[in-house]
């Protein structure tokens, strides 16, 4: 297990090359009227508030948190869906801020997104190959007569079959859908794709099917993903660096390994140890961080560290006065919080020995198989 | 193993469509005992367990509650279990609660049909019930409305209803799908100390292997109406002997996974439940089919305890597929 944990910092954070994506001090606020002719602002929903990032050539950066912690609003800006109440956007070094028009659209080249819902977001009365070759059409990147060949070729590099382009949204199934999704965001050749919750409405095994797609399509033309989901498993799997975010602000920033077993920020902790593991006699032996309460409104959120009102080890004052920076931890992680967790907190050495010898042991002398008699099986002290 | 609470025996539900009949539960034979967890998975077409009731469905079979069979008794005997004895706890609290009364009057009215008591003293026990549930301030909360409430607490009043009068069997349908993970662990612990505190047993329908690993005693493996695969928690995790559920444990990303581990899904696509492929259901999309496969249907076979898969391959060649291709990560 300690092998891959090596290999994975190794290759994970390409901190040496410049950042494809550079967001610094990023804020959106959704401003709260009331009034029906003479609005006035009462206040503001905080949604994303001083968020900095940095996504590197190639990578995958991987974005959780819970409903309403502001993730899909962060991956808006980025794609400038919403224009952003501060902060600034870098895009392979040029400040994309403020860019219109013209500008804009050219930069849209370069960044594009897949949707949540496969059902929402095709038109419906587009037949398949209108709404892949719609890129082209709007941005002029292929003649016209060739359009149709350019889809074929987009179609079957995702796995739909070509024949169907005459077809229509309502026909294909929801991986499908995914698929056609996918295919329109890769039509450009674009540099960054942001993928929100991109598999979260399929059934699992069309999920692998998607993920397997996502990780050769990348491999291919050298893509760069920030992939957004709540599904914490499938973030680990797919990204190289994973960013944990908490009411507007990132709490956590790691390698997905490092993150799994050696979480710093409490909330991290609880969402790692919240998380089933499909694995009876792992799950019997993790240690839990049981969170109370629910996530506080956005609107006024917490001083000092937002998370002290739930957090089990929070310490007054400091916690409710002073709000904690990002501070470098294991090699490649971050984390904002006064008072980190101590290394395997969720996750400790010991548990990972059954899952240890189903990996390393010859086939022939994996007791898991049988698993015949359960006594054996004793959680903690398998041999 | 003790008397079982719930027994079903050859179950087929069917319901006629414009396009054919979907046979959403094609002969499936369980059974339940007090106290026990049940976690039921597989893709698509699960929530069929709730909807017996259905007019409209066609129903055979044995559903035999303490020995009762629920689908020879008279609708008004039904209704009387259905609620008082078996409760159900469903996927989207939205929209199983009543948006337009206090939760806690909902949760009252289950005491004012069934136990024919004041409103007064129903509504108290309602509060009573949201305290037990773990929602803070349950006084207060309890004049409020569902839009008001959280997605963790109204799926908390979904449980706090279900237990009102205090059932034998509880039925949640992807109970925490629509949830966070970490209210999910919540509302899960919720219904294990639920579980408990009044001796139930519970049904746990879901998609998320997971959540089945960490809650259930045993696991029905469903596919196309049927089931494929029965069995305690380790069998199906350890030991599973249909390749559907291999399929399935091969295909989820795990946290406790390295990265660098490709996921293996199933081909192509969950069948549609009208067009039933003949022989056994999976065979399109099994990577191990054999000739015998696409003609005939195969029948649940017993391995050892009550372990047992409903698969034509002989089971040596299942115990070395999981031992040599399956487990080895």
């Amino acid at each position: 297990m300690s092998t891959h944990v090596a290999e994975r910092t190794e290759a994970a954070p390409r901190t040496d090359r410049a950042p494809l994506l550079k967001l610094t001090g990023i804020k959106k606020h959704f401003p709260l009227t009331r009034g029906i002719i003479f609005q006035k602002k009462i206040g503001a929903v905080h949604a994303v508030d001083g968020v900095d990032l940095e996504v590197y050539p190639g990578e995958t950066l991987g974005l959780v948190g819970e409903t309403g912690c502001g993730k899909s609003t962060l991956a808006r800006v980025i794609m400038r869906l919403h224009e952003s109440t501060e902060g600034t956007i870098q895009f392979e070094g040029r400040d994309i801020t403020h860019l219109e028009g013209k500008e804009l659209r050219a930069l849209r080249r370069n960044m594009q997104m897949i949707f949540q819902d496969p059902y929402a977001s095709l038109n419906p009365r587009k037949t398949v190959g209108a709404i892949i070759g719609e890129p082209f059409r709007l941005h002029g990147t292929v003649p016209k007569n060739r359009i149709r060949d350019e889809v074929k070729q987009i179609m079957q590099l995702v796995g739909l079959n070509p024949e169907h382009y005459n077809r229509y949204p309502h026909a294909f199934s929801g991986g499908q859908r995914q698929r056609i999704g996918f295919a329109r965001a890769l039509a450009l050749r674009p540099k960054l794709i942001v993928c929100d919750e991109p598999v979260s409405a399929l059934d699992v095994s069309i999920q692998a099917q998607i993920l397997n797609l996502l990780e050769d399509i990348q491999e291919e033309f050298n893509l760069t993903y920030v992939f957004i989901a709540h599904d914490l498993s499938v973030v680990k799997h797919v990204s190289d660096r994973v960013a944990v975010m908490y009411l507007g602000k990132i709490v956590e920033l790691a390698p997905g390994e490092t993150l799994y077993k050696n979480p710093k920020h409490p909330y991290t902790g609880a969402l790692m140890s919240a998380v089933p593991i499909a694995d009876p006699d792992l799950a019997t032996v993790k240690k839990r961080i049981i969170l109370e309460g629910d996530v506080p409104s956005p609107i006024n959120p917490p001083l000092g560290c937002r998370f002290h009102p739930r957090c089990p080890r929070a310490q007054l004052p400091i916690c409710a006065e002073q709000e904690p920076q990002l501070l470098p931890q294991h090699p490649g992680q971050v984390a904002a919080c006064h008072f980190p967790l101590e290394d395997r907190a969720v996750i400790t050495e010991d548990i990972e020995t059954p899952l240890h010898k189903a990996e390393d042991a010859p086939p022939d002398g994996q007791t898991a198989a049988k698993a015949p008699d359960p006594s054996q099986w004793e959680p903690g002290n398998a041999e | 193993m003790a008397e079982p609470l719930l027994e079903v025996k050859n179950l087929k539900v069917q319901f006629p469509t414009e396009d054919g009949v979907v046979k959403a539960v094609d002969g499936t034979s369980f059974s339940v005992a007090p106290g026990e967890t049940l976690g039921v998975v597989g893709e698509s077409f699960l929530t069929v367990m709730g909807l017996v009731t259905k007019r409209e469905a066609r129903i055979s079979g044995e559903i035999l509650f303490r020995g009762q069979d629920l689908l020879k008794l008279p609708p008004e005997d039904f209704r009387e279990i259905r609620g008082a004895k078996i409760s159900m706890i469903f996927q989207d609290p939205l929209t199983a609660l009543n948006p337009v009364h206090r939760v806690g009057n909902q949760i009252a009215e289950v005491f004012q049909v069934h136990r024919k008591v004041s409103k007064k003293e129903a509504f108290d026990e309602a509060i009573n019930l949201l305290q037990l549930v773990g929602i803070p301030e349950p006084a207060k909360r309890a004049r409020r409305y569902p839009h008001e409430f959280s997605g963790g607490m109204r799926q908390r009043a979904m449980i706090a209803m279900a237990l009102a009068l205090s059932p034998d069997l509880i039925i949640a349908d992807e109970p925490t799908t629509a949830l966070d993970v970490t209210v999910q662990a919540q509302i899960l612990d919720l219904i294990d100390q639920m579980k408990k505190e009044f001796d139930a047993a519970v049904i746990l329908i879901t998609h998320d292997l997971g959540v089945v690993a960490e809650h259930c005693d045993d696991i029905m493996v469903m596919y196309a109406g049927r089931m494929v695969e029965y069995g305690e928690a380790r069998d199906i995790y350890y030991g599973a002997h249909h390749p559907y559920t291999w399929g399935l444990l091969q295909s989820i990303a795990r946290m406790d996974q390295a990265r660098t581990e490709r996921l293996r899904p199933i081909k192509g696509q969950p069948p549609s439940l009208i067009h039933v492929p003949p022989g056994c259901p999976f065979n399109p999309r099994c990577p191990y089919v054999m000739d015998i496969c696409r003609t005939e249907v195969p029948q649940l076979i017993p391995a050892d305890g009550h372990h047992a898969s409903a698969c034509h391959l002989p089971l040596s060649e299942k115990e070395r597929i999981v031992k040599e291709e399956v487990l080895v990560h």
